[in-house]
C-alpha cells in the first residue's frame, strides 16, 4: 500500500508541520509583544512591564482577555460569512510557511530530515498564490459585516493589495532571471557560498521594490489604509470583537513574520551563516547542531526583519489614498519594469560573453 | 471680494514680531521626490530615540518626590506627648474658600489631658475632599499650629461618602505609641508643635 | 480505491456542486464564493495532472485576481437579489432551458466518443505540465501563439487606459 510506505514520511512531515506552525505562532505572539515594547522605547516610554519579569506574559495577558471578550454577531451580518472571514485570513496567513526553507537538513532515526515542510518546484508561485488569497478574508469578514466603514476597509484592502502584487511580481520576475529557478530551496542553496552571493547584492532595486511591496501586502503602515482608525473607525475589522477581532490582528503579525521569511529566503542568504565556512564546520560539530545554528541564523534574519517592520511603522506617517495608488502605479511598477528590462539585458550579455 | 496673493497678505499685515517666517513653496527638488532621503532620516530620528533616556517611572516602586510646597492632604497634628493641637476654634472653617471644614467643640473631661492639649477639642472634624480646593488656608489660619497639608494626595474611592474624611482619617499617628509611623506621615516639612 | 481517485472524486463533486451553487445561489456574492471553490477543485484536478504551474496560476490570476475584482465590484454596488427585476419574459425562460439541455446532449455525446474515459488520474506521471517543459514549449514550438496573446493583452490594456482617460 502507498500509505504504508509513506507512514514514515507522513508522521515526518506532520512533525514538522506542528513546528512550524507552533513556532510561527509563538514569533506572532511574541511580535505583538516586541511591537509594544519597540513602539515604547522609540517614543522614551517604557512599555508593557507587569505581566511576569519585563512583561513578558504580556501576550498571554491579551490572549485571555481577547478570548474572555463578548462574542458579538451582527444582527444583519451572514453569520457563516462572517465567521469564515478570521479563519481564512488566519488560514492563509499561516499557510506562507510550508514552502520556506527553515534550515538544511536534520539527521534523525537513520533519515536525513529536509527542514522545509514541501520543496515544491513552483515555491514562489505558491507564495504568491496564498499571498492573493490572504484578501479574501479581509473582504469576506467586511461585507458579512454589513457595516459601510467595514466595506470601505475592504475594499481599500483588496485594491491596495491587488495593486502591489503587480510589482511585487515583476520585481520578483528579475529575481527569477537570475536564479533560473521557482524553488525556495535552490534559491537558498544558490546563495550558501558567502555573503556576497546573497540576490540583495544582485537585485538590490528589485529587492527594495519587493520590501515596499511586502509592506502594502501586510497592511502594515505606511500602508495601513484598510485600517485607518481615524477614518473609517476600525477597517475591515469594526465589527469583529473577541477572538475573531484576535484572528485579524493575529494574522497580521504572522504574515509580517512570513513575509520577513520569505524576504530573507529570497534575499538575504536564507539560513546561510555569514563569514562562515558552513560545510567545514558542520563536519566539527555535527548536521543536527550546525541544523539548529542554521535555523537560529535564520529566525535572527527575520527578526531583523519583524524590527525594520516595526521601526518603519512607528516613523512613517500613512500615505493619503491616491498617494498610495500613485506609489504603485506610477513608480514602483515601472521601476519593477526597468528593473526586469535590465536584469534582462545583463544576463542576456553575460551568456553572450559580454559582446552586443 | 478681492482676492490677495500670500505676499501681499502679509505686506498687509501689521508684523507684531519679527519671528514671522513665510513658508516656502518651493516646487520639491529630485531628490525630496524621491521620498527615501526623508524617510531614512525619519528612521534615523527614531531609532536615536531608542537610546535616549526614558521620563517616565515604574510608578508604584519608584515615587517621584514632591514639590516642597506641595500642598496636599490635610493632617490634624498632634503634640510631642501625643495631644491633640485641635482646639476647635473654627478658624480654618471660617477660612475656607470651599467651605469644605465642618467640626463640632466638645469640652475637656478631667482625666482626657493625656489626650487633648487644650480645654476644648474637636469631638468632630470633618473635610471634604471633594469640595476642598487644597489652597492651605486652613494652614494659615490656624493658631495652634493644629492642621497642615501633607505632602500625599487624596487616593481614589468609588464612593462619594469615601471622600468624606473624618478624624480617623486625618489625625497625624501618636509619636508615642508609633513613633515611626509618626515620623512618616509629619514628612519633612511639618514641625511638632512646641 | 486508491488514495488519488478518492481524491479525484472528492475535487470532481466539490467542482460540480460548487458550479451548481454558483448558478442556483440567489446572492451574488455567494455565487462568487462558489465559483472561488470551482476554481479551487479545478485546481486540484491540474495538480492531480502534475501540472503544479497550471494549478497555481490558475488560482493566482482566476481566484485571486479576477475573482477579487468581480467580488470588489459586486460589493462596491451592493447588488442582491431586491435589484433584481423579475423574470417575467417566459419565451427567454423556455429559449434557455432548451439551449441548455442541447449543450448537455452535445456534451455527454463527446463524452462518449472520447476513449480517455478508463484513465481518470495521471498521478506522478506526464511532466507536460511542469513549468520547464512549460516554458520550453511556449517559447519554441507556440512562441507565435505566446507572443500574439501578449500583444493581445498589451491592446486591452491600453484600452482600458484609455477608457479610464476619458471617463475622467
Amino acid at each position: 500500500m502507498l500509505l504504508s510506505i509513506e507512514l514514515a514520511l507522513i508522521l515526518e512531515k506532520l512533525a514538522l508541520i506542528v513546528v512550524v506552525v507552533m513556532s510561527s505562532l509563538l514569533i506572532a505572539m511574541y511580535a505583538t509583544f516586541a511591537e509594544r515594547k519597540v513602539a515604547a522605547i522609540m517614543q522614551d516610554r517604557r512599555g508593557p512591564n507587569r505581566a511576569g519579569p519585563f512583561g513578558i506574559l504580556q501576550p498571554v495577558a491579551d490572549g485571555l482577555k481577547l478570548f474572555f471578550k463578548e462574542e458579538i454577531i451582527p444582527n444583519l451580518s451572514s453569520k457563516f460569512l462572517f465567521i469564515l472571514g478570521p479563519c481564512l485570513a488566519m488560514l492563509t496567513a499561516m499557510m506562507t510557511g510550508a514552502v520556506i526553507p527553515w534550515g538544511d537538513k536534520v539527521h534523525f532515526f537513520d533519515r536525513d530530515i529536509p527542514l522545509q515542510i514541501a520543496d515544491i518546484n513552483i515555491g514562489i508561485l505558491y507564495v504568491f498564490g496564498v499571498v492573493s488569497m490572504g484578501v479574501y478574508g479581509i473582504m469576506i469578514g467586511s461585507w458579512a459585516s454589513n457595516n459601510k466603514f467595514s466595506l470601505m476597509g475592504g475594499l481599500r484592502a483588496a485594491s491596495q493589495i491587488i495593486s502591489y502584487e503587480l510589482a511585487m511580481g515583476i520585481s520578483l520576475i528579475a529575481l527569477l532571471m537570475t536564479t533560473g529557478t521557482l524553488s525556495l530551496k535552490e534559491i537558498v542553496e544558490q546563495q550558501q557560498e558567502s555573503w556576497y552571493s546573497w540576490n540583495i547584492i544582485k537585485q538590490p532595486l528589485g529587492f527594495l521594490i519587493f520590501l515596499i511591496c511586502a509592506f502594502a501586502e501586510c497592511n502594515r503602515t505606511p500602508f495601513d489604509l484598510p485600517e485607518a482608525e481615524n477614518e473609517l473607525i476600525g477597517g475591515y475589522h469594526t465589527e469583529y470583537s473577541s477572538m475573531k477581532l484576535g484572528f485579524f490582528l493575529f494574522a497580521e503579525y504572522i504574515n509580517m513574520f512570513l513575509s520577513s521569511a520569505v524576504m530573507v529566503s529570497l534575499f538575504f542568504g536564507g539560513y546561510d551563516i555569514p563569514f562562515l565556512n558552513d560545510a567545514a564546520f558542520a563536519e566539527k560539530i555535527g548536521i543536527n547542531w550546525m541544523a539548529l545554528l542554521h535555523a537560529g541564523m535564520f529566525l535572527l534574519k527575520a527578526a531583523s526583519f519583524l524590527f525594520l517592520f516595526m521601526w518603519v511603522r512607528w516613523t512613517i506617517p500613512r500615505f493619503r489614498y491616491d498617494q498610495l495608488m500613485n506609489l504603485g502605479w506610477k513608480v514602483l511598477i515601472p521601476l519593477a519594469l526597468i528593473n526586469m528590462l535590465v536584469t534582462g539585458a545583463f544576463i542576456l550579455l553575460q551568456q553572450n560573453n559580454w559582446h552586443f | 471680494m478681492r482676492s490677495l496673493s500670500k505676499a501681499q497678505i502679509i505686506t498687509y499685515m501689521q508684523a507684531l514680531t519679527n519671528r514671522a517666517k513665510q513658508v516656502e513653496r518651493k516646487p520639491m527638488t529630485l531628490l525630496e521626490r524621491a521620498y527615501l532621503p526623508a524617510i531614512f532620516k525619519g528612521m534615523a530620528i527614531t531609532f536615536g530615540h531608542m537610546f535616549k533616556k526614558r521620563p517616565t517611572i515604574n510608578y508604584p516602586e519608584v515615587k517621584r518626590p514632591f514639590s516642597p510646597v506641595f500642598r496636599g492632604l490635610h493632617i490634624l497634628n498632634r503634640d510631642e506627648e501625643g495631644r491633640e493641637n485641635c482646639t476647635a476654634c473654627g478658624l480654618c472653617a471660617v477660612a475656607c474658600p470651599a467651605e469644605a471644614i465642618t467640626m463640632e467643640a466638645a469640652e475637656r473631661k478631667a482625666g482626657e489631658e493625656n489626650l487633648y492639649r487644650e480645654e476644648k477639642y474637636a469631638a468632630k472634624y470633618e473635610i471634604n475632599m471633594l469640595r476642598c480646593i487644597f489652597c492651605g488656608l486652613c494652614e494659615e489660619a490656624c493658631p495652634k499650629d493644629a492642621i497642615y497639608l501633607s505632602e500625599t494626595f487624596a487616593p481614589a474611592n468609588f464612593q462619594r461618602k469615601g471622600f468624606i474624611y473624618g478624624k480617623d482619617d486625618l489625625l497625624i499617628p501618636n509619636p508615642i505609641t508609633e513613633p515611626e509611623a509618626f515620623a512618616e506621615a509629619r514628612g519633612n516639612r511639618a514641625q511638632v508643635a512646641r | 480505491m486508491s488514495i488519488t481517485e478518492i481524491l479525484f472524486w472528492f475535487l470532481s463533486v466539490l467542482a460540480v456542486g460548487g458550479a451548481m451553487l454558483l448558478v442556483a445561489s440567489k446572492n451574488p456574492v455567494h455565487s462568487i464564493l462558489y465559483l472561488i471553490i470551482t476554481f479551487f477543485a479545478v485546481s486540484g484536478h491540474y495538480i492531480l495532472l502534475n501540472a503544479q504551474f497550471l494549478a497555481i496560476v490558475n488560482i493566482i490570476v482566476y481566484a485571486g485576481a479576477i475573482m477579487v475584482l468581480f467580488l470588489f465590484v459586486v460589493m462596491l454596488m451592493n447588488l442582491n437579489a431586491d435589484s433584481e427585476p423579475p423574470q417575467k419574459n417566459r419565451l427567454l425562460l423556455y429559449s434557455g432551458t432548451i439551449a441548455g439541455c442541447c449543450l448537455l446532449l452535445v456534451l455527454v455525446a463527446a463524452l462518449k466518443q472520447s476513449s480517455t474515459t478508463s484513465q481518470l488520474v495521471e498521478m506522478g506521471g506526464g511532466d507536460a505540465g511542469l513549468i520547464k517543459n512549460l516554458g520550453m514549449a511556449l517559447f519554441s514550438d507556440y512562441v507565435f501563439p505566446f507572443e500574439i496573446s501578449s500583444v493581445l493583452f498589451l491592446s486591452a490594456m491600453i484600452g482600458a487606459v484609455v477608457i479610464s482617460k476619458k471617463e475622467a
